[in-house]
Order: structure tokens, then C-alpha cells, then sequence
């Protein structure tokens, strides 16, 4: 399943005061490892579906929020729950990575 | 920067069973060298990668020194060429990472993430990977500021100051990289000479947006949300200094990926593996390939060499030991 791709502005709507946990993938085109860990993120988003919601962010052209973030690197994957960034993972990440921060996110 | 896009045969690819005739871990150079002779002796080889194909090669945005380009090629760009190659001729390969290696008779059972699989022939590709500092805000601050990719990450650093850490090719090549999006760089080496290759010091002593800290080590990286400072310490004076930076890249050494063999094949005190020219480790039917083994040069052209090497070795041992290939 695709996520769906937001901008900065919508970062409080979509992240922040959403009622599921949230994963956020910041990525852009040029970079090597983002492609590669896509295709995970998109397996873990049908996965988890409606249990978590999946989003990206493309930093060429949202760099704002990245920024704030403290977020000099990517690909990164945010997790959120309850407004609150609880994980991140910097850099390609095999499934079985994921999987396990995805599982530990909804138990906290 | 490059545009990447994926073949059909790269994509098309997963392990089809468990058991082959022989498995390469990592895939690197050496892996996918090693990977497309095997597939084109017709070897039943699987490739088990758990990142992006490449190795060390991957993380470096130019490479000018290997042959076949005069103008050079991407690092990444080459890696996904290298493993469309070897996908062509019937490699399989898998996205998994490798926890342990045993033994069942003359079976090695390789443990992975997506599983696990058996052959009678191995070769270990594993490579190296970046060494830490060890310093106060370097893990916390890793992502944010603290980077061992320049080419992953140089994008977040337009128009900054940044430091680069380490004395040798990849200080110095990946500095003079920065200074297409820096402001400036400092290089901070603990000595006062590089030990980079000439053509690259004098590149790096020419360009006016690299600057030299000598005799200097890092004791601590400071940020909060990012890298906002970097304190250094001259090694002859004793002095300290903390200076204002919003990266810090380090290129202070590679390590070997070889603690998850544990005594499994004969290691040198740093935890290279032992072989010999024919790439054979102290296991009979396990060789090893590339960075990872104890040797000399450690380049994506040597680690080629030996992928193909150890593949040829493999497939001859598989034939002594009357198993069809």
C-alpha cells in the first residue's frame, strides 16, 4: 500500500494530531537508499493497515519540517503516537527492523 | 547525483527455496563479482544483501579510479550495475540480514532475517563498515547532524559550516565533495601530514572552502535537536577549542562485519578473515572476498578480483565434492 505523500503545512493535521500512530518516511528522488527501503515501508503500510497510518515526505521540496526535525540524513523514519515522535530510524532498515519498531510503537 | 532506475531483472528476484548450491553474504563488489561468475558456471547461488547494493563502493558519490571509466562512475550507480549484472544471469538474491552461520555436516546453515538457508559452498563478502569516534553526541546526534555519508547527506548542508574527520582518501575525497554544497569545511586530523593520495591533498589544499584543524582530535560533538558545535583537542598543545559546525562527517577507519561468524573461520587479531590466495578460509567449502579478508589494498577493484576468485574456487570445490552444478 502507497502511502501518501503530505507536505510541511500538513504535518500537524496529518502527524501530529492524528488519532492512529503515524510513520513518517522523509525521502527524496535522488536518494539511493530511499528507493530502497520504499518498497519495505509500502509492505509494512498494507501490513498495518488501519492499525497505523503511513505517510512521506519528499525533503526537495519540504524542507521545513525536516529541519525542524533535526533531520540532516535520509532516508528517516519517524514514529509518532499521540502528537510525540517516540522513534526514528536513520538510514536503510531490512523489514524485520521496521517490523519490530512498528510492533513496539503500538504496544507503547 | 544520478537518476536511478531500476531494471526489470534487478527487481525480479527473491530466494526460490532454501537450498543451494552456494550463498554469498554481502553484496558488495566482491559479493556480486563472485555472484555473476558463480550464476554464469551455472552455480545455484543466492546473494544475501541487507542494504543497498554496493557495499562501500554505495557510499561514495565518484569513483575515478576504476578501470573502464575515464570519466569515472557513481558509487550507488555502480553497485545497482553491478547487481543487474549478476541478476541477469540467474542470481537470486535476497534483502535479509545474516545473524549466525552453523554447520549441519558439510552443510552451512546460514540463519537470516527472511529465514534460513543451506549450502555446501560459501563466501563471505561482508565487507567493512564506517568506525565511530566513540566520543559524547556522536550516537545521539548520528542522523542529526553526525554523518559517515557524504553523498547520502551532503543535500542537508547547503550554504553551512561543516567538519570532516580523518586524514585519508575518503576524508579528503568526500571533504572536497562537501564544498559543492558547503560553505566551508574544516578537516580535523589528528596529525600534521594526510595520509590521503597525493593528487587528492593537493586538490583539497587548493580549494579555498576547505580549511585544516591539525593535530586535532574530536572530543565531543554538541546539539541539541542537530550538531550545533564540535570540540577539539590539539593533541601537541593540549589546547581545546569548540567550534561552531552544523555537520560533522567522520572517515576515521573501517571495521570488519564479521562478529556474527563468531569462531566459525580463523580471524586476525582485528578480525579480518584469514585466507589464502585462493581465497579459501580456515572451513573447507567457505571462502571469503573483498574487504573483509586480511590483505593489502582494499578497493572495489581488488574486491572484484577476488569475488571472482573465490566463485571459480567454489564451483571446483563443489565439483570435487561430487555435488551436480
Amino acid at each position: 500500500m502507497k502511502p501518501a505523500e503530505i507536505t510541511d503545512a500538513a504535518f500537524e493535521t496529518e502527524v501530529v494530531k492524528s488519532d492512529l500512530p503515524v510513520l513518517v518516511d522523509f525521502w527524496a528522488p535522488w536518494c539511493g537508499p530511499c528507493k530502497a527501503v520504499a518498497p519495505v515501508v509500502e509492505e509494512l503500510a498494507g501490513e498495518f493497515q488501519d492499525k497505523i497510518k503511513f505517510v512521506k515526505i519528499n525533503t526537495d521540496e519540504n524542507s521545513a519540517q525536516a529541519n525542524k526535525l533535526g533531520i540532516r540524513g535520509i532516508p528517516t523514519l519517524l514514529f509518532y503516537k499521540g502528537g510525540r515522535e517516540l522513534d526514528r530510524v536513520v538510514g536503510y532498515a531490512p523489514k524485520s527492523e521496521l517490523k519490530k519498531r512498528l510492533d513496539s510503537l503500538l504496544s507503547r | 547525483m544520478f537518476e536511478l532506475t531500476l531494471t526489470q531483472e534487478a527487481v525480479a528476484e527473491a530466494p526460490k527455496g532454501d537450498r543451494y548450491d552456494l550463498i554469498i553474504i554481502g553484496g558488495g563488489p566482491a559479493g556480486f563479482t563472485a555472484g555473476l561468475y558463480a550464476a554464469r558456471a551455472r552455480v545455484g547461488t543466492l546473494l544475501i544483501e541487507r542494504g543497498v547494493p554496493g557495499g562501500q563502493a554505495a557510499v561514495t558519490n565518484h569513483i575515478e579510479n576504476f578501470p573502464g571509466f575515464p570519466d569515472g562512475v557513481g558509487g550507488p550507480e555502480l553497485g545497482e550495475r553491478m547487481k543487474e549484472q549478476a541478476v541477469r544471469f540467474g542470481l537470486e538474491v535476497a534483502a535479509a540480514d545474516v545473524s549466525q552461520v552453523g554447520l549441519e555436516g558439510d552443510l552451512k546453515v546460514v540463519h537470516t532475517s527472511q529465514g534460513v538457508f543451506r549450502a555446501p559452498a560459501l563466501i563471505i563478502a561482508t565487507g567493512t563498515q564506517s568506525a565511530a569516534l566513540g566520543v559524547p553526541g556522536e550516537r545521539e546526534l548520528t542522523g542529526r547532524g553526525v554523518s559517515y555519508c557524504a553523498t547520502c547527506d551532503a543535500a542537508f548542508f547547503r550554504d553551512k559550516t561543516v567538519a570532516v574527520v580523518g586524514g585519508g582518501d575518503s576524508a579528503i575525497d568526500e571533504a572536497l565533495f562537501l564544498t559543492r554544497f558547503v560553505k566551508e569545511a574544516v578537516v580535523i586530523h589528528r596529525r600534521d601530514a594526510l595520509r590521503a593520495t597525493r593528487i587528492l591533498q593537493d586538490r583539497a589544499m587548493a580549494n579555498p572552502k576547505i580549511r585544516f584543524a591539525w593535530n586535532s582530535v574530536v572530543e565531543a560533538i554538541g546539539g541539541h535537536e542537530a550538531v550545533e558545535t564540535v570540540t577539539v583537542r590539539n593533541v601537541k598543545t593540549g589546547e581545546r577549542e569548540t567550534l561552531p559546525v552544523d555537520g560533522v562527517f567522520i572517515y576515521v577507519g573501517l571495521r570488519p562485519n564479521t562478529a556474527f561468524l563468531g569462531d566459525l573461520v580463523k580471524l586476525d587479531d582485528r578480525g579480518y578473515i584469514v585466507t589464502n590466495e585462493e581465497m579459501e578460509t580456515s572451513l573447507p567449502g567457505v571462502f571469503a572476498a573483498g574487504d573483509v579478508r586480511v590483505k593489502g589494498l582494499r578497493q572495489v577493484v581488488t574486491a572484484c578480483g577476488d569475488g571472482a576468485i573465490a566463485a571459480v574456487n567454489a564451483d571446483k570445490y563443489l565439483q570435487e565434492h561430487h555435488y551436480s552444478t
